[in-house]
């Protein structure tokens, strides 16, 4: 990959085969992406664990099911 | 449904795909991309924005099952408009994500609204699938759409194609 990042630009307006450009980013548009990518990151791993703990809570409920005594199958009929 | 580009990553990679002057004679405009990034994840989220618009006028909601759950996930008055997932470099090798955008009345003066369905097949364990509803404030026609990924590059043989609906 280049040291710049570049973003590939199609102009419409113009006959094809002459509508792309390959432009590298300005300063403030690297840093612009910088900052969403730290913002996006968080926010992913936030959902992941939010998914996570969804998943642990279900298997816990299952396993506390199970060792009343109900079957696999009656405890995730019951977690859904 | 006419097409009225396509567009195949180089193999510098690419930050971002933008159409821009985008014709304004059709009615709906579907934006078609298979794509992969060099982030070092298993999935990352793309997002687009409308006429260079990056102020707090997107909001979106998508229902996402990684085949072992399924739950949603809501956003107002984000800077951008999330589309759906890719593989990463940490996915397998070789693997695109496919999503579809659909963008309806897109000349109209009223807020717009746009969809997407994406499935993020990277032949693994580790799927995602999504479906997206989404809304742009902006009341101007749209005549650019930028396309990118929260962070680092899309990888060569990566695509973007735009269609237009038209009444005809």
């Amino acid at each position: 990959m280049p040291d710049t990042p570049v973003k590939v630009i199609v102009d419409l307006s113009k006959p094809k085969g002459q509508r792309e450009s390959i432009v590298p980013l300005t300063a403030e548009e690297i840093a612009e992406r910088d900052a969403m990518a730290i913002e996006a990151q968080a926010e992913q791993e936030a959902r992941e664990a939010e998914e996570a703990a969804k998943v642990a809570a279900k298997e816990s409920a299952i396993a506390k099911l199970t060792s009343l005594g109900l079957t696999e199958e009656e405890a995730l009929a019951l977690v859904g | 449904m006419q097409l009225i580009e396509t567009i195949e990553v180089g193999s510098g990679g690419a930050a971002s795909i933008e159409f821009t002057s985008i014709p304004q004679d059709g009615v709906d405009l579907v934006l078609v991309f298979s794509c992969r990034t060099d982030n070092a994840t298993v999935h990352l989220s793309t997002y687009v924005t409308f006429n260079s618009d990056t102020s707090a006028n997107y909001d979106w909601l998508f229902l996402r099952g990684s085949g072992t759950s399924a739950d949603s996930v809501s956003v107002s008055g984000d800077t951008k408009g999330w589309v759906g997932y890719i593989p990463g470099s940490s996915s397998t090798a070789n693997t695109f994500g496919n999503t579809a955008v659909y963008i309806s009345n897109y000349t109209s003066s009223a807020a717009k609204s746009f969809s997407s369905d994406n499935a993020n097949e990277t032949n693994a364990a580790s799927v995602r699938m999504a479906i997206d509803a989404s809304k742009w404030s902006g009341t101007d026609a749209i005549s650019s759409i930028q396309l990118f990924g929260s962070s680092d590059n899309f990888v060569q043989y990566s695509t973007a194609s735009l269609y237009k609906i038209t009444a005809d």
